[in-house]
């Protein structure tokens, strides 16, 4: 076998010589944007350069084809530079406002939605699932793709009270993140234990340590060396399963698909928030998640509705209450939606603050 | 050419619609790459199933101990023989993007040549760590693809019990909200502490995000063990241009409605001209030739939502910064915790300004590794000790802007509290 070279420890990338060179020569010397129109953004340069981003959706999990074809455009009609946002937008900068329109004309007739920006619905934020996960309850890239075919005009409009990010998440880990309106996997039963695996997989211990409730313990099964469930105590987290796969816990049936709406990252109006749960028990409906769609429809329809300019999804609920939420939304509000966590009292009502 | 295609009706079903489809993209693929036929088949058959078939393992390149993800099918078939036997393997390199997210067509389509190459030709565009994500390569191939990528100036990302790869927002490159510079913030930072992320010995995961302004475009304080959010400590600037241009197209309805009123601390007001008394704390903007936008910048949180509003007439004030907040994480294990402030502000202009930085997210990450208990996140840790515990550790001064508010239980032994008076009155002529 060859001799390995040894790594060259670049860490991340030094951006600069990859950057547009409008970019790059007014660096920390912006002071104004503007929105002309859903996908574009003006900024405004103090030597008063001004450059002009188009923002067009993709697919995320791209194959090389579709990324020569960005390139392609990019090469053709804007200067031969990109950039990806956070939620896998990519950003296209020209110099020269004459250059927008045939660069957003090349993008749709490549079959790549202009918009994103502003008061639209962005792209999803998302995870693994199916296609590369070890732990997946569902797929990512197919819930997205479903949803952004549902979404698909609220992303190319910017017709919403304020911005809307949105996240998917196939386990409760919830690597998509906080989110106004966050789609992930809930399970609803106990794992079921491979007893004939755990002994030569899974490090005992480490598994019951990761118990957030401590409803694991060491047993002998069968006379393996196994672990038991308290099933009392289970909230089916699944937290037990990345560290032990027989801690089956996915379910095609029992895991559930749960819908959190209210998460807010900026510190703009408010502070940060975390998104709170409003539905659950909708089933795992490969390959187009009719049910998810539909429930995100009616929040995203009421919301637009309802709030007022500027209300982020948690501004406008802060202001019409969590009951008329449920109202409005038509959502049912049960006993589940009540935190028993630790630090639950802090969300209960304690005053009469109460909209009637 | 590949092998036949499998039958994927379920797949099928998500071609169709107007946003860009995954699955039109890997059938691409298939035509010419059996690992990418095999990976169908699997998708379609967890499709089917609604269960996932991969499973970990150890596969990595010489030299380090993470940034590769293996992944190993479980489908098998009676003599456990993988039933798509071309995607039987199908790892992914985690590779870390230049900070920012920056690209030229000549690095995207090399990327692209080395992958397809020796890989699937599937490439996420990124992550939620922010890396490129390289899927689907054989064990046998990794070495070589890693070569190549990283002759060509990328190196991989963080996976496993280690400091994990960063983002930051768009910020200085193309943003008038962007105090610091994001993007060398974050490679000096990274940069300097790659051997935590290449060779995981960490109690957990450690991130690190860059914001440039109170608006936290990269989800800093809900998802980064250490936020660096850009901050100012003097008045806002205004622009009286952009602010009329504001209130010539919005009016006094829009004004109070979205500006005024909005404000969290109630620190902006409407004034005639002749009635503003403006103190060396005040910002003063003209609305028109009779109106003020008058912002007293003691009572304002720096939230930054009048700034989103009438844009480029407020903008960030000139004494720029950070503010540092430790701890946000995700669900696991004792639910969802955000990022709490740990320096209230620190400037970050200079050289001797970002060593500062670099050496207090060594400290911080020195910290974790000695005091934290294995698969705990920093967040865990500060819940457990208390925050006083994890300030006087890093020697950070205590401030009131870390609190919502002070304690409201008397359950506190407090014989120090003299000494801790003292301190308090020692700072205060300190910085006088």
């Amino acid at each position: 076998m060859a001799e390995h070279r040894a790594p060259i420890e670049s860490g991340a990338p030094d951006p600069m010589p990859l950057m547009h060179p409008l970019l790059r020569k007014n660096y920390g010397q912006w002071i104004y944007h503007d929105h002309p129109k859903p996908g574009v953004l003006m900024h405004r340069a103090a030597s008063g350069d001004e450059v002009w981003t188009v923002k067009a959706g993709t697919q995320r999990q791209m194959d090389v084809h579709t990324i020569r074809k960005l390139c392609d455009i990019a090469d053709r009609y804007a200067d031969g530079h990109v950039r990806f946002t956070t939620r896998s937008n990519i950003e296209y900068m020209v110099a020269d406002r004459a250059k927008v329109e045939p660069l957003i004309e090349a993008l749709n007739d490549a079959g790549f939605p202009v918009g994103g920006t502003a008061n639209s619905v962005s792209m999803i934020a998302h995870t693994q699932g199916w296609l590369h996960c070890d732990i997946p309850g569902t797929d990512a890239s197919g819930v997205v793709k479903a949803l952004m075919d549902e979404l698909y005009d609220e992303f190319v409009k910017s017709e919403m009270p304020n911005r809307v990010k949105l996240s998917t998440s196939c386990c409760e880990i919830n690597c998509g993140g906080q989110a106004d309106i966050a789609i992930i996997v809930q399970h609803t039963k106990p794992p079921k234990i491979n007893h004939d695996l755990v002994a030569n997989v899974c490090e005992r211990p480490a598994v019951v340590a990761r118990c957030p409730v401590a409803a694991i313990r060491p047993a002998l099964v069968n006379g393996k060396p196994s672990l038991e469930v308290d099933e009392k105590k289970c909230i089916c987290c699944g937290a037990c399963y990345p560290p032990c796969p027989p801690m089956q816990i996915n379910d095609p049936e029992h895991s559930k698909i749960a819908i959190w709406v209210g998460g807010k990252n900026s510190n703009a109006r408010g502070k940060p928030t975390f998104h709170k749960l409003v539905a659950s028990g909708l089933p795992n409906n490969a390959p187009r998640w009719p049910e998810v769609a539909a429930v995100v429809r009616k929040i995203l329809a009421v919301y637009k509705a309802d709030a007022r300019p500027w209300e982020r999804m948690i501004d406008w609920i802060d202001r019409i209450g969590w009951a008329r939420f449920f109202e409005k939304t038509g959502l049912p509000f049960t006993k589940y939606h009540i935190d028993d966590w630790r630090g639950a009292r802090r969300t209960l009502n304690a005053s009469t603050h109460i909209r009637f | 050419m590949a092998k036949k295609p499998h039958e994927t009706p379920l797949l099928d079903e998500l071609e169709s619609g107007p946003w860009p489809s995954f699955v039109t993209g890997l059938k691409r693929l298939a035509q010419d790459n059996d690992m990418a036929v095999d990976l169908l088949g699997q998708l379609e058959t967890s499709y089917r199933t609604r269960k996932g078939y991969w499973k970990g393992g150890t596969v990595g390149v010489y030299g380090y101990g993470g940034g590769v993800i293996p992944r190993f099918t479980e489908l098998k078939d009676e003599n456990d023989k993988p039933v798509y036997p071309d995607a039987a393997e199908f790892h992914t390199l985690r590779v870390q993007p230049p900070a920012g997210m920056h690209y030229d067509t000549k690095t995207l389509r090399m990327l692209c040549d080395i992958w397809e190459k020796h890989g699937s030709g599937l490439i996420a565009f990124h992550g939620q760590s922010g890396d490129i994500m390289f899927q689907g390569i054989r064990t046998d191939k990794v070495q070589a693809a890693f070569d190549e990528l990283n002759e060509a100036g990328f190196d991989l990302g963080g996976a496993g019990p280690a400091l994990r790869t960063s983002m930051s927002c768009v910020g200085a490159a193309r943003c008038e909200l962007s105090c610091y510079d994001e993007q060398r913030a974050l490679r000096e930072v990274i940069n300097s502490n790659l051997d935590d992320m290449h060779r995981p010995a960490l109690p957990y995961k450690f991130k690190f995000k860059f914001s440039g302004c109170p608006n936290d475009c990269v989800n800093a304080i809900q998802r980064s063990d250490f936020a660096t959010i850009g901050t100012w400590r003097d008045n806002m600037q205004v622009d009286h241009a952009y602010a009329r241009a504001y209130f010539r197209e919005h009016g006094m309805t829009d004004l109070v409605n979205d500006v005024v009123t909005r404000c969290p601390t109630k620190a902006i007001q409407v004034m005639k001209k002749g009635e503003v008394k403006a103190g060396p704390h005040h910002s003063v903007a003209e609305l028109d030739d009779e109106l003020r936008l008058v912002i007293d910048n003691k009572d304002c949180v720096r939230c930054a939502h009048c700034l989103n509003v009438v844009r480029g007439g407020l903008l960030p004030g000139k004494d720029r910064g950070v503010t540092i907040l430790v701890g946000g994480k995700g669900v696991l294990k004792i639910g969802a915790t955000m990022g709490t402030v740990v320096v209230p502000f620190m400037k970050l202009a200079t050289d001797e300004d970002f060593e500062k930085l670099k050496e207090l997210a060594r400290n911080v990450i020195d910290f974790f590794a000695e005091n934290a208990l294995e698969h705990e996140r920093i967040g865990e840790t500060v819940d457990r000790i208390g925050l006083v515990n994890f300030l006087e550790a890093l020697g950070l001064d205590i401030d009131p802007n870390m609190v919502n508010e002070p304690r409201s239980n008397p359950y506190v032994r407090t014989d120090g509290w003299d000494e801790e008076a003292a301190k308090w009155e020692e700072r205060k002529q300190s910085a006088a």
